[in-house]
């Protein structure tokens, strides 16, 4: 298993190290330009409608890609009293959606107890789950638990066969991943009816755009049942972000220029308007609050309206703010728009 | 003057074809966009189709933006490696059955 860019002491677990490099060339010029010369800038938020908390960046992986630079040595994780001030904000404000992001968000000892409480307040709950963590013996009981109350889950799947995805997420993760899903299929997740809603995520495993997501959706079903009686509900594919562990693979396969231009020649104006960042609020681990999750693990914090802190949150306040945008912002404008739900156009 | 006869820059000058005319390569750019839209094949197998093609073909320049048209479609290299022995077995099955012309005129000219 590779260890995180921080463990392994990479000048790229160094923030400013990454911002360095994600700087406008020749070639990829600033993304507020591209809004700019289209009529589109400055990019506002919208009113918040989701609320996507990192419970931490431990996780039992170490995923090549990951823009987390997560894994097993890391030690970060959001302390019970944080959570405590996210729900306030359910307790203040209209947000519909509870979004749980890690990391491996279940790895967090308090991570029942959050669940539990998001659900007394009757909002939807998404847990990103990387399937493998269901089967660790810490984590028994987690995939009837998971139905019990009723949380959506967006797994992580990024082909329909073991290589591809043995590649990217590490040794033998397919045949885990296809045991988790028949686990969480036997709760009802994934077939007509239950209510138990199962997603799919597929990104792409190196230095190129998604394909379409209708198509890949229509592919990914009639195998994963033909093959392994696997039912989901729906898939959403992603783009990979220049961040972190992408970033670095980018770079040390010599990939990184010729991705950042492809990204910008793909730029697509119809899905700034879809962009996640225009109705979501990140919260970071320590409770810091962030445009996005991308933006959090580049550590460009809000514009200080409506708080820096969950418990300074002004969700009126923080409606109509400027998003800080970066080069990285390319991945979610490109082609068909990419967002934590899929596509965006 | 490059030093070989194919050279990866003149790929994105493609285009240039249409310079001296135009209108053959506007029809050609219409006819070449409409075959690859998704229609009774998807357009991921139409990418693999073009793939193959270009291997048998031999086209360094379709093989490089077939090889990246696939990959972006959502095809892995397992299937595309599938792709490339179709085309393979046609191109070596067509010298095999042309076998039957040499033995058909060897019969004829043998006792």
């Amino acid at each position: 298993m590779i260890r995180s860019l921080k463990s392994r002491n990479n000048p790229l677990a160094i923030v400013d190290h990454q911002l360095d490099i994600l700087r406008p060339t020749r070639t990829v010029a600033p993304f507020d330009h591209q809004l700019d010369d289209r009529g589109l800038a400055p990019l506002r938020a919208s009113v918040p409608e989701i609320l996507q908390i990192n419970l931490g960046r431990m996780c039992n992986m170490t995923c090549k890609h990951c823009h987390v630079d997560a894994g097993p040595d890391r030690k970060e994780i959001m302390s019970r009293q944080t959570m405590a001030e996210c729900l306030e904000v359910l307790d203040r404000g209209p947000i519909a959606t509870v979004d749980l992001t890690g990391g491996a968000p279940e790895m967090n000892p308090d991570f029942r107890w959050l669940v539990r409480e998001i659900r007394q307040r009757e909002r939807r709950i998404i847990d990103r789950c990387n399937l493998t963590i269901l089967l660790t013996p810490s984590q028994e009981g987690m995939t009837e638990f998971l139905a019990e109350y009723e949380v959506e889950i967006v797994a992580s799947l990024p082909f329909y066969s073991a290589s591809n995805t043995d590649r990217q997420r590490g040794s033998g993760v397919f045949e885990k991943s296809i045991e988790a899903l028949r686990r969480l299929n036997a709760v009802g997740y994934g077939k007509p009816g239950t209510g138990r809603k199962l997603c799919l995520v597929y990104n792409p495993n190196g230095a190129f755009l998604p394909p379409s997501q209708r198509e890949l959706e229509e592919t990914f079903k009639s195998r994963l049942w033909d093959r392994f009686g696997v039912a989901f509900n729906e898939l959403y594919t992603i783009t990979n972000q220049p961040i972190n562990r992408f970033l670095e693979y980018l770079i040390d396969s010599g990939n990184y220029e010729e991705y950042m231009r492809r990204l910008v020649d793909a730029f697509n104006p119809a899905a700034v308007e879809g962009l996640m960042c225009r109705n979501t609020i990140s919260v970071g681990w320590d409770g810091r609050l962030y445009d996005c999750d991308f933006n959090q693990m580049l550590d460009l914090g809000v514009v200080p309206r409506g708080g820096r802190h969950v418990r300074e949150l002004d969700l009126e306040q923080f409606a109509g703010r400027t998003i800080v945008t970066g080069l990285h912002c390319y991945a979610c404008t490109a082609g068909s728009g990419s967002s934590c739900g899929g596509a965006t156009t | 003057m490059s030093d070989t006869y194919y050279d990866p820059e003149d790929l994105p000058r493609f285009s240039e074809m249409g310079d001296d005319a135009p209108q053959l390569w506007e029809k050609f750019q219409e006819y070449y966009g409409a075959v690859f839209e998704p229609g009774a094949l998807s357009g991921r197998e139409k990418a693999l189709i073009a793939l193959a093609v270009a291997h048998a073909v031999q086209c360094p320049y379709c093989i490089d933006a077939y090889t990246r048209d696939c990959l972006s479609k959502g095809s892995d290299v397992e299937q595309m490696t599938e792709a490339v022995h179709v085309a393979s077995a046609i191109r070596g099955g067509a010298s095999l059955v042309h076998g039957l012309q040499m033995r058909r005129i060897a019969d004829k000219l043998s006792m």
